[in-house]
């Protein structure tokens, strides 16, 4: 092909070039025009902000959400912070703008010599902390000299403020985020040195409490003082969340756990909402926010008592004899026992060579299993838990939620412990040998359960069979005010047990409280119908069975005490779990505990009877 | 020898001397962009320009020697070899700055894209030359070359690289609308273009979408690429009538101004050197297309003509949007300012492309 013209000619292309370069000419006025307009029209505008005054991105900080109880009083706000801060740049001259800084503020030396030592380049105009959370008469005194102050900028942090020191674990607290987290990616909007959950309430809702960083283009002078603010993207505050619990039932729970070492935890059992959750002994929440002496820190990590720990979720204990419900459920629904079936105590029962005891010296005489529940015969079930076997007990005591965790929306939860033959085989070598049933069977031996989970069970066996999920948080609303969202009940499971067998059950802690020879008799209150179950856990185990019950006098070894109960009045419902660590005997420890509650209650003037949830 | 005096006669030296010109300026502008930071960093790309231009320069050199109706010749086997280039970007191109743009060939690192736009150009410029008409290309005709674009087109979208990409769909519809488009099809592919538009927005990434909200309302994220716009316009306009003098430019040296060396070059030269130098300088890349255009003007073969017109197209696109964004006129999208910004393979490829207009011009003897 020849690279002649062929159809067109050479005025033809001509033509277009003219074209084209009309075109060009245009946009290219276009270009002057607007470099005209940028230099000449607004010049002196534009000189004027970038010579004098500069432009500064400042961020601001979005206001936590606040938390509340069921009935909306305050538990924790935000307080104002007064940081100290020095924009390197701006504090001309640095040296003598310091000095005359630390007549008004202590700073210690090291933060100073660091800001002194640092270098000069674009990082200078980054503001470097010298303060944080100054006081008013160091806060007043910055201000009123402000103008021989250059550079030297306040500015307001909000604060967490933890009003009411109650229920520290279930609330948790807040601290600086760890290069892991921000590592992590689940904290997106994050940057080092923001606070964020790390415990409890404050972590398991930290995306919502947290809200979302403004920020603010600001004009600020020759000196850093800011002139004018040019534009201001607005922080979002973050939800503020009410949580199922009742302050006053709190408080009084707190108040009768004071002293001892152990955990409470009530929950209403129609939705599962937690009234109230105690973990003993506790700590101050704000000693996270002010900050803690070296000395403080040391000792609540020390304490042998583990003030840090939620032992309502965390805490694992032999159920002793709690665990009874699961066996008599097991030994009635797999039909090895009816309500009929009897055994007789003599205070001990044979089995193979070994002797197993029953807490009562003289026995119980023949028992049936409401009256074993009543007096809580451990021969009774013993011979129940023969007949079933480790593995079929297993079978019911995960389905009444045992050995796994509840799944609320706490971290650090325990699964607690439900032996199998199975599970010993792998985690010891040795099989299951049929005389250690027998101590499951009464709830010692290799059974773990944490107050929680005792709680919801409980709580199943008052609403008539079915475990809730445990909920903390009773809805969020967001800054607007506008419910974001509300909490509904879910169900987790049903028990593994028919209406009949349930009633049996029911009957039996019923006389636990109410007969005349029930183990709790100290939990009954007048007009208000309580039925529960006592429970005596082993701390160490007897190297013989044969030891009789003697007084332990050294306190810890003294068994734990667990009272788990509920209680009914007219068509209202309240479970609770106590157990109290070396209270020896849940009868006379625990179950009083439990029955203050419950009392408290049940004559609380506000509580709100119509919020049972989603029907 | 004959052959050579002609050639010597005809040479444009009117474009070499603007030419030297612009590298002087870019020098300037670029020790002044990194005179901030004379730490190593900054230092190193003021000696690679340098190196850069250097080559480019040896680059017109070869491109001039061979008589430019050659490349038509070899359209294809450049074509061919870039879009190898492209997939072997794809394969294993070097990543920084979020995207996968770079080849290493030893000590130096090449930006195939470049390399792209002038390949797609010679292309249509093939093409077009054989079969133009005065009707103007129907559809059907402009599918078959529209494949040569699109190809490499997608190959570098993909990279991320959306100011590359967009160059090229410009320069291809530059030289299409000038070797005229059927009227009827003109319609249809506008009307196509308005329901392409919608479709590929949802194609953009977030940050792509989000900068073109921020360029039709920079308010409306004044803390983040916004706050870049302004900064640019402060940097500008802060320039007023003469500058505030070599060195001088505080939103320069004070960091306000991001990628200085590359893309925002020109708001550095303006905050230094006031609308005088800056017009001024603007002026001397129009001079630069003006001089362009006159070469296919004069030149009396389609081929040459709508190739030189591509080369008008590709210097024209690049120096209109750079300078449209930095003022505030377009939105951000990364576009080299034709041999001021830093980049060795932006360098090389406009010289290149001044070194094929100069060979069109150089042999457009009255006999032939």
């Amino acid at each position: 092909m020849r690279l002649t013209f062929k159809s067109v000619g050479s005025e033809w292309y001509k033509h277009r070039l003219t074209f084209a370069a009309a075109m060009i000419l245009l946009a290219f006025m276009i270009l002057f025009g607007r470099l005209f307009y940028l230099q000449v029209v607004e010049g002196e505008e534009f000189r004027r902000l970038s010579q004098n005054n500069c432009i500064r991105l400042r961020g601001i900080s979005p206001a936590r959400g606040i938390i509340s109880d069921c009935n909306g009083t305050i538990l924790v706000d935000n307080r104002p912070s007064f940081n100290l801060s020095i924009i390197p740049r701006d504090a001309k001259p640095k040296a003598e703008t310091l000095e005359r800084l630390l007549q008004y503020v202590h700073i210690p030396e090291e933060t100073i010599a660091a800001v002194i030592d640092g270098k000069n380049g674009t990082a200078a105009y980054n503001p470097v902390l010298l303060k944080k959370d100054m006081n008013r008469d160091e806060l007043a005194a910055v201000e009123v000299h402000k103008f021989d102050l250059p550079g030297i900028v306040v500015d307001i942090q909000p604060k967490r403020h933890y009003i009411s020191r109650h229920a520290a674990h279930l609330i948790g607290y807040l601290g600086e985020i760890s290069p892991d987290e921000l590592k992590s990616g689940k904290f997106p909007d994050s940057r080092s040195g923001d606070y964020v959950g790390k415990y409890g309430v404050e972590k398991a809702a930290e995306k919502y409490l947290k809200g979302k960083a403004g920020g603010k283009q600001v004009e600020v002078n020759a000196t850093g003082q800011v002139v004018r603010t040019l534009l201001t993207v607005d922080p979002v505050s973050g939800d503020n969340v009410w949580l199922t619990i009742d302050i006053e039932l709190q408080k009084k729970a707190e108040a009768l756990m004071d002293g001892l070492v152990g955990a409470l935890v009530a929950v209403r059992p129609d939705s599962g909402e937690i009234l109230a959750m105690v973990s003993s002994p506790s700590f101050d929440q704000n000693g996270f926010v002010d900050g803690m002496s070296h000395g403080e820190w040391r000792d609540l990590v020390s304490n042998p008592f583990y003030p840090l720990q939620n032992k309502a979720v965390s805490g694992e204990y032999p159920p002793a004899s709690t665990y009874k419900i699961v066996t008599a459920m097991a030994g009635l629904e797999e039909g090895v026992i009816d309500a009929h079936t009897t055994f007789f105590c003599p205070g001990y029962y044979q089995f193979g060579d070994r002797i197993f005891r029953c807490w009562r010296k003289g026995g119980h005489g023949t028992v049936n299993v409401q009256k074993a529940l009543a007096v809580s015969c451990d021969v009774f079930f013993y011979q129940t838990g023969q007949r079933l076997g480790v593995d079929r007990l297993a079978r019911y005591a995960e389905a009444c939620g045992l050995g796994q965790p509840t799944g609320v929306a706490l971290s650090h939860e325990s699964s607690g412990l439900i032996p199998t033959s199975a599970w010993k085989k792998k985690r010891f070598g040795v099989s299951w040998q049929k005389g250690e049933t027998l101590s499951i069977a009464i709830g010692q031996g290799y059974n773990l359960a944490t107050p929680l989970q005792m709680a919801v069970l409980t709580a199943a066996v008052a609403n008539g069979g079915t475990l809730y999920r445990p909920q903390i948080i009773r809805k969020r609303e967001n800054a607007l005010g506008e419910i974001v969202y509300e909490c509904e009940k879910e169900v987790v499971r049903r028990l593994p047990v028919g209406s009949k067998t349930l009633e049996i059950i029911k009957k039996g802690l019923w006389d636990v409280v109410n007969s005349p020879r029930g183990t709790a008799r100290l939990a009954r209150i007048d007009g208000i119908d309580i039925s529960g179950k006592t429970g005596t856990a082993q701390v160490f185990s007897r190297k013989n069975e044969d030891t009789s019950w003697k007084e332990i006098t050294l306190d810890h070894l003294k068994p734990h005490a667990w009272f788990i109960a509920y209680g009914v009045r007219h068509l209202d419902q309240i479970a609770v779990s106590v157990i109290v660590e070396h209270g020896e005997h849940g009868s006379s420890t625990a179950a009083p505990i439990a029955r203050e509650v419950i009392r408290a209650y049940f004559n609380q003037p506000s509580k709100a009877i119509s919020s049972s949830l989603g029907r | 020898m004959m052959v050579d005096r002609r050639l010597i006669q005809h040479f444009d030296w009117g474009l070499l001397f603007l030419t030297l010109t612009i590298c002087a300026i870019g020098l300037l502008a670029l020790h002044s962009a990194v005179s901030a930071d004379l730490d190593g960093a900054g230092r190193s790309f003021f000696f690679k320009q340098m190196i850069w231009y250097g080559a480019g320069f040896v680059a017109i050199g070869v491109v001039i020697v061979v008589d430019y109706r050659n490349i038509d010749r070899w359209s294809y086997i450049i074509y061919g070899g870039v879009i190898v280039m492209l997939i072997g970007v794809l394969v294993f191109g070097k990543i920084a700055g979020g995207s996968r743009r770079w080849l290493v060939l030893g000590p130096v690192t090449i930006q195939p894209s470049e390399l792209a736009k002038l390949a797609v150009m010679i292309i249509l410029a093939r093409y077009f030359s054989r079969r133009v008409k005065p009707q103007g290309f129907s559809l059907w005709e402009l599918a078959y070359p529209s494949m040569f674009v699109l190809l490499p087109f997608f190959l570098i979208v993909n990279q991320p690289d959306l100011g590359t990409g967009l160059t090229i769909i410009l320069i291809s519809g530059s030289m299409a609308l000038f070797v005229k488009i059927e009227r009827r099809t003109f319609i249809f592919l506008g009307m196509l273009g308005s329901i392409i538009m919608p479709i590929v927005w949802f194609f953009l990434k977030e940050y792509q979408q989000q900068r073109i909200l921020t360029f039709l309302n920079p308010n409306r994220d004044p803390l983040g690429a916004g706050y870049h716009i302004i900064q640019s316009k402060i940097a500008i306009g802060s320039g007023m009538m003469l500058g505030k003098g070599f060195l001088k430019g505080t939103q320069n040296t004070l960091s306000f101004l991001p990628e200085q060396h590359t893309d925002f070059i020109f708001s550095v030269m303006a905050e230094e050197w006031g609308f005088i130098g800056a017009s001024l300088t603007i002026f001397i890349f129009l001079a630069v297309i003006i001089l362009g255009l006159n070469i296919a003007y004069r030149c009396k073969d389609p081929f040459g003509t709508i190739l030189s017109f591509g080369v008008v197209a590709l210097i024209f696109w690049q120096t209109f949007i750079n300078l449209g964004m930095v003022m505030g006129l377009l939105p951000v999208v990364g576009m080299p300012l034709p041999l001021i910004s830093y980049g060795g393979s932006s360098v090389l490829t406009i010289m290149i492309c001044i070194g094929i207009l100069m060979n069109v011009g150089m042999r457009q003897f009255p006999s032939d």
